[in-house]
């Protein structure tokens, strides 16, 4: 059985040698624990979610009295960015479908660039703001639910860095093994569609 | 192939002998092999065991008399909050995850988990959790409860109960990290004949265990993160002088920890299911029952968390609806309690010490799960709320049940995992001492519930003495039950009787190879040539070890 690997692994590529390695025989069963941890990651959201929603519907005035009103423009700019990143995004795993290594390259380099800038806009936001963590119910879920979800994003930043530079490596990633695109780019929409939820729970309720 | 990915991350020179054997180091590294991995889980929840033991040890003493003065009021809430903690993440949840780490990749016939070093990652959370909780005794451990209800921890001393918080975090962090694995592996890794019919029931009730764990831990850990925002930063998300609701907490902390109850009994249920066919050598008696009373077990565990919180002002309606879940969730339990009486009766029953820990674990949780549908009244609930009835409630379910499957489980795969067998008279001081000390030290407490004393109190009432003083001397029961165990499991891992590859003549896939078995656990692919509980169907084929070894060796010619 030992003599049988080896022989594959002569015969592949190397990515493909590692990927057995982790995996030994059988097949690839990564992107199923990605969907579970997803799955797990989207309650850590829905409780959070959840218990804003308890304090908006409980507490007499929401947000509490003195509370400034959120500007909506920059964060409005701040989610199509966001929300667009996801589909430059997929145009990556297209290109390496199609064993496109550069093209892979050039757009997962452009998701990079719009995730930094939307949170280059978040920090810009944050610091303008005429409130601070405590200073009232709202503005601490504020806080802490876009703090957490900016995380996310900064975590999706370095896999898609991770993937760059694991590109640079010839046929790292091809049409037959791209789970780290694949699993990257599932990352990012996931933290794209939390967004969305986050900013029309935050924003515009 | 184990071998293969420790040479490639050189955690193991490789060794020229074909049959390479594990030694006593590899237990001690980072080893990815689901055997080490399993055994890691079970001895390291079992030192959690004996230090949550000795705290309840010095509660009951300081119990024995109704004034403190054996330790400080105070340190007292340090301890039944380590205790509570320590049990639960520490010991029985880990140690459901060992077994199930262990038998899960053989009864499906894989070769290792889906993720095997995601599985090693798992396990080594949990010492760094756990010593991380332990020395939280170093700045003033948290006094809370191991519900860690704000205000109340938010006011107790921040180093001790933000060290609890991390601890939790990172704990939750390995159950999940474990639960994705199980699900990959259950789900994908299953020998191709295998359906999902043909499963062993431990399978089942792992993923029914996984989903809970899936689903609930992350709300856990986002009420953690919360409550450290407020401990720390002076937030106020629960606390009620800035605006804040401490009842979000509760639902928050709920919805994890009452599924958790069911985390830490499932597995239990499948080890149950698993050790009575066995030694009643009779086939499980409704087999789809059980397996999908766990799935039902698992969605309505999301739907009862409420019932914890009857007393802290949850409206009427809210309070029918959870008292009406909580009552539906006795009834797939119910009916796995059915099967396994069916499944004893008329079967011809070994009353070894496995069994014995079976049928233990039958009579004990009964009596968990008729007060718990008791408790699940709003009525009544109100009445013993925080007494000491809950205390009985939970741990007739929590050491009746788990912890007696868990040692059930223990003395039946004990040979598996050491290829030595256990001593059974040995075996059976232990259950008689365990299940003794069991009713001695949580009976009276019902009793002490009904009457009206508080739980986690340091003092009480001069009125309760006599039945204080019988919980004490039970626990010390209890105590000293361990030690015949912890004779016996050292002194016949070393020196026991050796075991062949299936002593019990099981027919679930862990008994088709080796005591203990190879490091890539079957020398070829196994065949499942019987259900996983098809005793005394064909009498030849389960009469006799060699018949066994005849019709297996059979259907491989057959199938090749």
């Amino acid at each position: 059985m030992q003599g049988t690997t080896t022989d594959e692994y002569q015969t592949n590529s190397p990515q493909e040698v590692e990927a057995a390695a982790e995996h030994e025989e059988h097949e690839d069963y990564r992107m199923f624990g990605v969907v579970l941890f997803l799955i797990a990651e989207s309650f850590i959201f829905l409780g959070m979610f959840v218990a804003f929603v308890i304090y908006r519907s409980v507490v007499p005035v929401w947000p509490p009295e003195g509370t400034p009103e959120l500007e909506l423009l920059l964060p409005g700019i701040n989610t199509i960015i966001l929300v667009s990143s996801s589909f430059v995004m997929h145009r990556g795993q297209s290109a390496i479908k199609n064993n496109d290594t550069s093209g892979l390259r050039v757009w997962f380099a452009i998701t990079a660039v719009m995730g930094a800038i939307f949170l280059a806009g978040q920090l810009y936001e944050y610091s303008n703001l005429e409130f601070g963590l405590t200073t009232n119910l709202f503005t601490s879920s504020f806080f802490v639910l876009t703090g957490f979800h900016g995380l996310h994003v900064t975590v999706g930043l370095l896999l898609i860095f991770f993937v760059l530079i694991r590109s640079q490596q010839p046929g790292h990633y091809s049409s037959e093994s791209y789970f780290g695109v694949e699993a990257s780019e599932l990352y990012w929409h996931f933290v794209d569609v939390v967004w969305v939820i986050l900013f029309g729970l935050v924003y515009l309720l | 192939m184990t071998t293969q990915t420790e040479v490639s991350t050189g955690a193991q020179p490789p060794e020229p002998e074909v049959e390479k054997q594990r030694t006593w180091r590899d237990y001690f590294t980072f080893n990815t092999d689901h055997k080490v991995i399993g055994i890691q889980y079970l001895v390291t929840s079992f030192i959690f065991y004996l230090i949550g033991g000795a705290l309840a040890g010095v509660m009951r003493t300081e119990l024995a008399t109704p004034n403190p003065n054996f330790v400080q009021p105070e340190f007292y809430n340090r301890l039944f909050t380590m205790h509570g903690t320590i049990m639960i993440f520490l010991w029985i949840i880990p140690a459901g995850a060992g077994f199930a780490n262990y038998l899960i990749p053989l009864m499906i016939g894989a070769k290792d988990m889906a993720f095997p070093r995601l599985n090693a990652v798992a396990f080594w959370i949990i010492p760094i959790g756990g010593l991380l909780l332990l020395g939280s005794f170093f700045v003033g451990a948290p006094q809370a409860g191991w519900t860690s209800y704000p205000p109340l921890s938010l006011l107790t001393g921040k180093a001790g109960e933000e060290l609890w918080i991390l601890s939790v975090l990172l704990l939750g962090t390995s159950s999940i990290l474990g639960a994705i694995n199980f699900v990959t592996t259950i789900w994908k890794m299953r020998v191709p004949s295998m359906g999902w019919n043909d499963m062993p029931l431990l399978c089942w009730s792992m993923l029914a265990t996984s989903g809970l764990i899936l689903i609930g831990t992350p709300v856990l850990a986002a009420a953690m993160i919360l409550l450290s925002f407020d401990l720390i930063v002076g937030t106020t998300f629960f606390n009620p002088t800035g605006g804040g609701d401490p009842i979000v907490y509760q639902h928050m902390f709920w919805f994890y920890s009452h599924p958790a109850v069911y985390i830490m009994i499932l597995p239990f249920f499948g080890i149950i299911s698993e050790v009575l066919p066995v030694h009643a050598r009779k086939p499980i008696f409704a087999y789809r029952a059980i397996a999908y009373s766990n799935l039902a077990i698992s969605f309505l565990g999301l739907l009862v968390w409420a019932h914890h919180m009857f007393t802290s002002g949850t409206p009427g309606w809210l309070r029918m609806f959870f008292m009406a879940t909580t009552m539906l969730i006795a009834v797939p339990t119910g009916i796995k309690v059915f099967s396994w009486c069916a499944t004893l009766w008329g079967g011809k029953i070994s009353l070894n010490s496995s069994m014995l820990f079976g049928m233990g674990f039958i009579s004990a949780f009964l009596i968990g799960g008729l007060s718990g549908v008791m408790v699940a009244s709003v009525p009544f609930d109100i009445h013993v709320h925080d007494t000491y009835f809950i205390v009985a409630h939970l741990h007739y379910v929590l050491f009746g049940g788990s912890v007696l499957g868990l040692f059930a489980g223990i003395y039946h795969w004990f040979p598996k995992m050491t290829g030595h067998m256990l001593n059974e008279t040995w075996g059976r001081i232990h259950f008689a001492l365990t299940f003794i000390g069991l009713n001695l030290t949580f009976l009276p407490m019902h009793e002490l519930g009904l009457l009206g004393m508080n739980r986690r109190i340091a003092l009480y009432d001069a009125e309760f003495q006599l039945l204080n003083l019988v919980c004490t001397a039970g626990s010390y029961l209890l105590a000293v039950s361990t030690i015949p165990f912890l004779v016996n499991a050292i002194w016949s891992w070393i020196r026991g009787r050796q075991a062949s590859g299936n002593p019990w003549k099981a027919l679930t896939l862990e008994w088709q190879t080796s005591s203990p078995p190879a490091i890539e656990n079957f020398d070829e692919e196994p065949v499942l040539w019987s259900g996983p509980y098809d005793y005394g169907i064909d009498v030849l084929s389960a009469d006799s070890e060699e018949s066994v070894e005849e019709l297996l060796s059979e259907v491989q010619a057959d199938v090749r």
